[in-house]
């Protein structure tokens, strides 16, 4: 057992500044996320939660650079997000693997794209991340042969294996069963312990941010807004059935109850 | 007692075959207009014997892969462009919407206008018949092609002709080829029309062999060539789709 990391003294990895998004839909202009002010430091944990519909996968698009802001900026490393890139990977809700490659493969995607790796130390090094996802033994299985716990598995090695500076992780746990996805918390936590990543999970279930996430950011929706940052200083691993995270969780709970309760 | 599955089929087609021949050779039926199974038979073993029929079914289908290659090789890319850009999109893909729904052997009149009785004249009318399903299926395929595919594949670097050749056409692949397979069907039937009711000096194919039988009165060669163009049909099938099809669904676990 390891104390949390004290991330907070660590330098800013990603830095969010007044964000704004905007949608056109069909009826009429929807303001997807207002104002956000984030930074998440190197190493860290941040889980982004809050009712659907708040703007938290808009949020990660942003990220990812596969979307734009509309007012306000977004920098890595003191450079500006303004189009996706290696460096920030995501995994998806839907396990988004391809299936016309077998696992080993799917893997290997990322990494084929990769400049400076031999073919050699590309398979070497998907194979390194299969094992510690614990699928090593699956290398050659069609995504279709998999349970859904397998196939997110196979997407976090993926999304592993590039070895991005920020991994962003979009609701990754949601389709899966509750046994499945306790021995996936733990298994990320495991992970994130070994390689210290900066991941930023999002996420509408307040006992897994709060069993995964070092800080906790509470969004409330229309427009989505930062409404609290908690600060979880639990130790690792943590599991969804500790009575201390309960006590934590119930605390964001209440939290969001407040804002839902007032009339908007 | 449970029978093996073929029995009944075999039983039912021995009945059919051997009904027509008494029917016939009893001389209920009058054999100008309906021939024996026997007399049809008779004319593929002599037809087979003497050359005639192997050297038209090549015919055929040397028109019919050629269209046909010629029509898929510019009816992917075209497919892609327009799935891929606005304009052409609201253009030619409105345009093979249309023209999907012409029966392709509309358009012997004019390829004989313009490339005179030649090869090129049924090649025309082939890959006519092939094009437009093959632009449509594919535009549809890469229209279809899950977003979130080209989001992981974007957010991992992939980016312009990678994201084509390594995303998007697998992706698509299974629409494409019920799309080439669409196009087969149409080009065979067009085909079988231009050859019909065009006579092409430059090869005698299994159409034109289907109307001398018509021109000769001969029942038997007609019923003979229709035999034998349902039997390439379903071949063609057999080799070359039915495997394809069979891998796609084996390998992606695809539900049918
Ligand atoms: N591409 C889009 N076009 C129009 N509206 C969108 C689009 N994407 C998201 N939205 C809107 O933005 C808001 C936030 O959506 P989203 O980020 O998906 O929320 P969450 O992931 O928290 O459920 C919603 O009101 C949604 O309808
Ligand atoms: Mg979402």
């Amino acid at each position: 057992m390891s104390l949390a990391p004290s991330n907070s003294s660590n330098p800013v990895a990603l830095a969010l500044r007044d964000v704004t998004k905007r949608f056109h839909g069909a009826a009429g202009e929807v303001t997807a996320l207002e104002n956000i002010t984030l930074d998440v430091h190197e190493g860290e944990f941040l889980a982004i939660v809050g009712p659907s519909g708040c703007g938290k996968s808009t949020l990660l698009s942003l990220l990812a650079g596969l979307e734009h802001t509309n007012e306000g900026t977004i920098e890595l490393d003191h450079e500006a997000v303004h189009a996706p890139g290696r460096d920030r990977l995501v995994m998806f809700q839907q396990d988004a693997l391809f299936p016309w490659l077998n696992v080993l493969e799917n893997v290997l995607f990322g990494l084929r794209l990769k400049p400076g790796l031999s073919d050699a130390e590309r398979v070497e090094s998907a194979r390194y991340y299969l094992n510690l996802v614990g699928l090593g033994n699956k290398e050659k299985s069609r995504p279709h042969e998999l349970s859904g716990g397998m196939r997110q598995r196979v997407a976090l090695a993926r999304s592993l294996a590039p070895n991005p500076r920020v991994l962003l992780m979009d609701e990754p746990f949601s389709a899966l069963d509750a046994i499945t996805r306790e021995q996936l918390y733990s298994d990320i936590q495991e992970i994130f312990t070994k390689r210290q990543k900066t991941i930023i999970l999002v996420t509408h279930n307040i006992r897994e941010a709060v069993c995964l996430g070092d800080r906790v950011a509470l969004f409330s929706p229309h427009p989505g807004r930062v409404q609290r940052v908690f600060d979880i200083q639990l130790p690792r691993p943590r599991r969804m059935n500790d009575p201390a995270l309960a006590t934590l969780a119930a605390e964001v709970t209440a939290e969001l109850s407040i804002h839902l309760s007032q009339p908007s | 007692m449970k029978l093996p599955r073929p029995v009944i089929p075999t039983l039912v087609a021995l009945a059919f075959f051997g009904g027509w021949e008494w029917l016939v050779s009893s001389g209920r039926v009058n054999d100008v207009l309906v021939p024996a199974p026997s007399q049809i038979l008779q004319w593929f073993l002599e037809a087979l014997k003497s050359g005639e029929l192997l050297s038209a079914t090549w015919v055929t289908m040397r028109r019919l892969i050629i269209g046909f290659a010629i029509g898929v090789s510019l009816g992917v890319p075209l497919g892609a462009l327009s799935a891929q850009v606005r304009w052409i999109r609201d253009t030619i893909g409105v345009l093979a919407l249309g023209l999907q729904t012409l029966p392709s052997v509309c358009w012997v009149p004019l390829a004989l206008l313009w490339f005179g009785i030649r090869e090129e004249a049924v090649l025309f009318v082939v890959v006519m018949g092939t094009i437009w399903a093959v632009v449509i299926a594919v535009q549809e395929a890469v229209l279809n092609v899950p977003p979130l595919f080209l989001r992981a594949a974007q957010t991992m670097g992939s980016n312009g002709w990678h994201l084509w050749s390594h995303v998007i056409f697998p992706a698509a692949l299974p629409g494409v080829i019920s799309g080439m397979k669409q196009g087969w069907a149409f080009a065979w039937r067009s085909l079988m029309a231009a050859e019909i009711f065009v006579v092409i000096v430059t090869g005698f194919g299994l159409g034109s062999l289907l109307n001398a039988g018509r021109e000769l009165l001969r029942m038997d060669q007609v019923m003979g060539v229709m035999a034998v163009v349902m039997l390439v049909g379903l071949l063609a099938d057999l080799i070359f789709f039915a495997p394809i099809e069979r891998w796609l669904r084996r390998s992606r676990g695809l539900a049918r």
